[in-house]
């Protein structure tokens, strides 16, 4: 080739105020919450000397009067909770976001981009605001109690809101988007004719989606999983508007060291220890073959 | 015809599920919206259409003010993020490989990846560390680097589009590197950075987690406020706030789409 392009030569330059500005406010401040992580709160918030481990410590220990230390798992269920709902989120996309990618990726060019744009929109939208909708609708006074009331299916109105269902319908609901894009990316690609010659193999439409459909939208599974997981995983807004802040996930625990709890060491270390989590999921999904660009 | 005995398209449940999925979406955000038009203050009894709470909302004092916070944080954000986006995108696409680069584009990922609430503890961590106390312009910093890889995309997608020949053919007519830019790659560009702007317009706009952990007391934004509103109770008033938002979002998100539209469409 005759003549270059000259971007080539510049990249360096060209990608360093990006990299510069993401380094600065962004890698820097997450080596410093882990220096945090290893100092001691200060009565006021930030933190002072000395270097210490005892912010990981109270993660499993709870320091007794004698000051002695005994196991308590508080915390540590609180990241169950946290890592189950987060499974479960990933699961409930699963079981609806394959069905929708499908149907999606399977219409004519100008319906999958009107419907893509659907998926889409919701997914670019508050979730504060998406989140408070639930509120509209299930609490005491809510619509679903009020057509509940009113179809005479129960007498009194039923507490939908401030339970873990209540929480992981507002994850799955926010979380789905995530779900259907990359699997609708993964099968988008797909050619038809491999589905009609399944067919011409006799294969009935179980074995089309189980053989051929579901190995096609692995990757895009995989990448799903991965986008969904994530943020449900560190969530806030759903578990203190939908969960009334009274079932914590690891999401509202951080939040409360920074302002109610005035623990930043403690505080920072959760965010550690999340981000473990988070890395290691991403190692995980990695090494089982994974991630592939999310569609805009 | 084969199609007409099998139709590989078709597959009735996945049919009813997509579009029970749909209404799923879409049916809190519609009620939301008819509950804020509605004339009656108990939400569930219909008094008719009315816009007295959009009024209302807007006649608030402190919601105005916050609303023109979360214009001016994303005014700044939205035209940094893009400025450096655009090198970036440039480098990553069409640059030559160098040392630490997928590293780099990892980096630049980083927003997308760390969960929001460890993004905003680190950035309040940083603040106070350096004890950067610029009001608004605390909260601008910490939008540039999320907007960043949200302008980014539909940037590097356009790019990866788009055929090198005519930046080769501008070269062969001497152009130098500046013009090879100025007049044809930015103009080919131009939409893809209207929409990655757009994005980051958005995506800075609705930001609720990290703005309401870094905000230092007196600088509220939009969304901010919109949570003090409703951790109080249901009211037609937040309503009413809470579709104006909505429906700046969805206005803008449907721009951005148009205007990549014509470019990205395949088959």
């Amino acid at each position: 080739m005759a003549a270059q392009p000259r971007f080539r030569d510049r990249a360096l330059l060209l990608a360093g105020p990006a990299l510069l500005t993401i380094v600065i406010f962004m890698v820097l401040p997450m080596a410093i919450a882990l220096v945090y992580s290893f100092m001691t709160a200060s009565p006021y918030g930030g933190v002072e000397k000395p270097y210490t481990a005892g912010a990981y410590v109270r993660f499993v220990y709870d320091r007794d009067l004698d000051d002695s230390l005994v196991f308590d798992t508080t915390y540590l269920q609180i990241f169950a909770r946290s890592l189950i709902l987060a499974a479960l989120t990933s699961l409930g996309c699963l079981l609806i976001g394959l069905p929708m990618a499908w149907y999606v990726a399977t219409r004519r060019p100008v319906q999958r981009q009107i419907l893509v744009l659907l998926v889409t929109i919701p997914f670019w939208t508050n979730l504060l605001i998406r989140t408070y909708c639930w509120v509209l609708l299930l609490r005491d006074q809510g619509l679903v109690n009020n057509v509940l009331l009113w179809l005479g299916l129960t007498k009194a109105p039923i507490t939908f809101l401030y339970s873990d269902g209540a929480v992981l319908l507002g994850l799955i609901y926010s979380s789905l988007p995530f779900m259907v894009l990359p699997i609708y990316g993964a099968l988008e690609k797909m050619d038809p004719r491999l589905v009609e010659a399944a067919y011409d193999l006799y294969a009935d439409r179980w074995a089309i989606m189980r053989k051929l459909v579901w190995p096609l939208a692995k990757p895009g599974v995989a990448a799903g999983n991965l986008l969904v997981f994530v943020p449900a995983l560190g969530a806030f807004l759903q578990p203190d508007i939908l969960g009334g802040g009274k079932k914590l996930m690891i999401g509202s625990l951080i939040q409360q060291q920074f302002t109610t709890g005035r623990n930043w060491a403690f505080g920072a270390a959760l965010s550690m220890i999340l981000m473990a989590f988070v890395l290691g999921a991403m190692m995980w999904s990695a090494w089982r073959r994974a991630a592939i660009a999310v569609p805009v | 015809m084969r199609a007409r005995v099998f139709d590989w398209r078709r597959m009735p449940e996945y049919r009813t599920i997509s579009l029970l999925a749909f209404v799923f979406l879409y049916a809190p955000l519609i009620i939301l919206i008819v509950y804020a038009f509605n004339a009656n203050r108990a939400a569930l009894i219909w008094g008719g259409f009315s816009t007295q709470w959009f009024v209302k909302a807007v006649l608030n004092d402190d919601l105005r003010r916050s609303a023109l916070n979360s214009l001016i944080v994303a005014a700044i954000a939205t035209p940094v993020s893009t400025l450096v986006a655009i090198p970036a995108a440039l480098a990553f696409e069409r640059g030559r490989f160098f040392p630490g680069r997928s590293t780099g584009e990892a980096l630049i990922g980083m927003p997308l990846v760390a969960p929001e609430i460890v993004t905003a503890i680190a950035t309040l961590i940083f603040f106070e560390a350096i004890g950067l106390r610029a009001g608004v312009g605390n909260i601008a910093i910490a939008h540039i680097v999320f907007c960043i890889p949200f302008a980014l995309l539909p940037i590097r997608a356009r790019l990866r589009e788009m055929p090198r020949d005519i930046e080769d053919a501008a070269r062969d007519l001497y152009a130098d590197s500046w013009a090879v830019f100025s007049r044809v790659t930015l103009p080919l560009l131009m939409p893809a950075i209207v929409a990655g702007a757009t994005l980051a317009f958005v995506v800075s706009l609705d930001d609720f987690l990290i703005t309401f952990m870094v905000a230092p007391a007196g600088a509220t934004t939009l969304p901010v406020y919109l949570y003090g509103m409703l951790r109080v109770g249901v009211t037609p008033e937040a309503n009413a706030a809470a579709t104006i938002l909505l429906v700046i979002s969805i206005a803008a998100v449907v721009l951005s789409s148009v205007l990549v539209r014509p470019r990205t469409v395949k088959a």
